[in-house]
């Protein structure tokens, strides 16, 4: 009887979390989804209900005259072309270059591998803010400031990061894999081209949107080096558009939506991809 | 145990099969060594020795010593510089850590719909900083703004945000806040790969919730929490873009990119550098700034590694 209780009265209070967890985990949502809705309602709205008190969140009428100022106001077409440009000389340079490097650290048996490895690790703790400078000089003197050389070229040297995501990824590959590979005499070119990239398929998607997010959004790059409107990112085109219509809320607004738009159809459908890279570098540092 | 190791040495020649290993092992890594030769290594050696220059970009480098850093340490917005840093590295990281690893343990209690707010949380952790600062300047706008306009509907204060010194920073860390989704991810990640058997054990025994948290739990994902603090810290010290955003659109145009915010109260570190360098041109002294801070990053994470035998721990151990 009482063990009967004290099992009646648990069950009560696990339902009870239960559904405390429920109301939280919504409520939550709820206040993260707020600033899309406040973005897209504002973004739709007409200058007099942008300063309407209290505020409404669903605009009487859909109002799409800020989309089109928003791209007529701005070069907004040019600025998309130059974002997708660096974006995919980035992303094809990044690819490359530390699936290379994460091979060398992570699957062909030499020693150096050993001492190269937290070296790379390492200089993840290196401040932009160190080598910003001498870079930007270095850039200045060969005259390719505005240009976006200086955006696009550490891309194709491996980055830190990318290189670890891969790494770890590679050595899941079983060595049998490989050895029976350089049994039958193919060399580590071969072997690197034909057995490890087309298994890794999966963790080079990852590098290759993590890359593309990072140059997408980047903002202090191009506000270093791309001085001529004309070369301007979104990013930095944006932010430019902001600093002469600071009060036009809604043609801003509409604008950051279409910035954002992109990824978040790239999310949607490459959602494990995510998943799978952020908890691979997030935690086995 | 030392007697069982064995000495893998086949004779002081490396056989022909290490040699070509060794060759495509340096070909193949060959990208990241140029790359750390060039854009790590030169700039870190050449940046010191700006640090101990007076250099314009348009003229040569002259030596001057320890006269940026003597110059650095009597200049009152360098210390506030510091100040306002170290406000979001100590109320930041915490803050931002607490809640990210809150609703991972929420989205961890076996709820149904798991992928649709992972998603949700998730979310705005990728819109672009240009574009989450631009809306954030909006819903942040203290007349017409979404947060002011809830807060007096529900009759509360409400602060002007990024015009009031002393909201400047807070509201900063609720706009970081909304992009917390990258912690809960990792951190979901890792509570779901603490053994549900020791949970279940510790249950036999008869511990409470809060007692298989402090048991279990944090144990279980110690690792993964130092590992986000270091990296939260790092970040927080190189604290820019969100604040250069935030300063040009609450000021208006015309401030090319050269104010620190309501009585500096947004003058972060890596911003007053930036001043520095590509306002003032004073590269001597900004490098002086970008060295002082790289000590800084190192000495509080080796700290931290210090204090990690204490509190972390790992689970192949």
């Amino acid at each position: 009887m009482v063990i009967n209780n004290v099992k009646s009265s648990v069950n009560r209070s696990q339902v009870a979390t239960r559904l405390l967890v429920y109301l939280l985990v919504i409520v939550l949502s709820i206040v993260f989804l707020i600033p899309f809705l406040w973005l897209l309602s504002t973004s739709l709205k007409t200058q007099k209900e942008i300063y309407q008190f209290p505020p409404v969140i669903f605009p009487y009428k859909l109002n799409f005259n800020n989309y089109y100022l928003a791209v007529t106001k701005m070069p907004f077409l040019r600025y998309t072309v130059n974002t997708v440009v660096i974006t995919v000389l980035c992303v094809i340079g990044q690819v490359i270059s530390s699936s290379m490097v994460a091979y060398s650290v992570g699957k062909i048996k030499w020693k150096g591998a050993k001492i190269l490895f937290p070296f790379i690790v390492g200089t993840m703790m290196i401040p932009t803010q160190v080598t910003m400078i001498p870079l930007y000089i270095v850039y200045t003197k060969m005259k390719l400031v505005g240009s976006i050389v200086p955006l696009v070229l550490p891309s194709f040297f491996g980055g830190a990061y990318y290189i670890f995501l891969l790494r770890q990824f590679f050595k899941t590959i079983p060595d049998s894999l490989v050895e029976a590979a350089t049994i039958d005499g193919a060399g580590e070119g071969r072997i690197f081209v034909k057995i490890i990239l087309p298994l890794c398929k999966p963790a080079l998607t990852t590098v290759g949107i993590f890359t593309f997010l990072a140059t997408w959004s980047d903002f202090l790059g191009p506000l270093l080096y791309l001085n001529k409107e004309e070369q301007y990112t979104l990013s930095l085109g944006l932010q430019a558009f902001m600093q002469t219509h600071y009060v036009e809320w809604g043609p801003l607004m509409a604008a950051s939506a279409i910035f954002t738009v992109p990824i978040i159809i790239l999310f949607f459908f490459a959602q494990s991809y995510f998943i799978e890279g952020i908890t691979v570098t997030g935690m086995k540092g | 145990m030392d007697g069982f190791h064995k000495e893998r040495r086949s004779g002081s020649s490396m056989s022909k099969m290490d040699r070509s290993r060794t060759k495509s092992g340096i070909l193949f890594a060959l990208p990241w060594i140029i790359g750390f030769l060039i854009f790590s290594l030169y700039p870190i050696c050449i940046s010191f020795y700006y640090s101990m220059s007076d250099f314009n970009i348009f003229q040569a480098p002259k030596w001057v010593a320890l006269d940026n850093y003597r110059e650095l340490f009597s200049d009152h917005k360098f210390y506030l510089s510091l100040q306002n840093t170290l406000y979001m590295v100590v109320f930041g990281t915490p803050i931002t850590l607490g809640a990210g690893l809150l609703l991972a343990i929420l989205l961890n209690q076996r709820i149904r719909g798991l992928s649709v707010f992972r998603t949700i949380f998730y979310l705005p952790s990728i819109v672009p900083i240009v574009a989450s600062s631009l809306l954030w300047l909006w819903i942040l706008n203290p007349q017409y703004g979404l947060l002011n306009s809830i807060l007096k509907a529900v009759g509360m204060k409400q602060p002007n945000w990024l015009m009031d010194p002393a909201y400047t920073k807070p509201a900063l860390i609720i706009m970081g806040l909304w992009g917390v989704g990258n912690t809960i991810i990792i951190f979901l990640a890792s509570l779901q790969d603490v053994p549900r058997s020791l949970y279940e054990a510790s249950k036999m025994d008869g511990a409470n919730a809060w007692q298989q948290f402090i048991h279990i739990t944090l144990p279980g994902i110690s690792s993964v929490i130092f590992f986000q603090l270091i990296m939260s810290i790092i970040n927080y010290f190189q604290y820019f873009t969100q604040a250069y955003l935030l300063i040009g659109g609450s000021t208006g145009g015309g401030t090319n990119g050269m104010s620190g915010g309501p009585e500096n109260s947004l003058l972060f570190y890596s911003l007053y550098l930036f001043h520095n360098a590509f306002g003032y041109f004073k590269m001597g002294k900004a490098s002086a700034m970008a060295w002082i801070l790289f000590l800084i990053i190192m000495a509080v994470t080796a700290l931290i590694f210090k204090t990690q035998d204490r509190w972390v721990t790992y689970g192949d151990q």
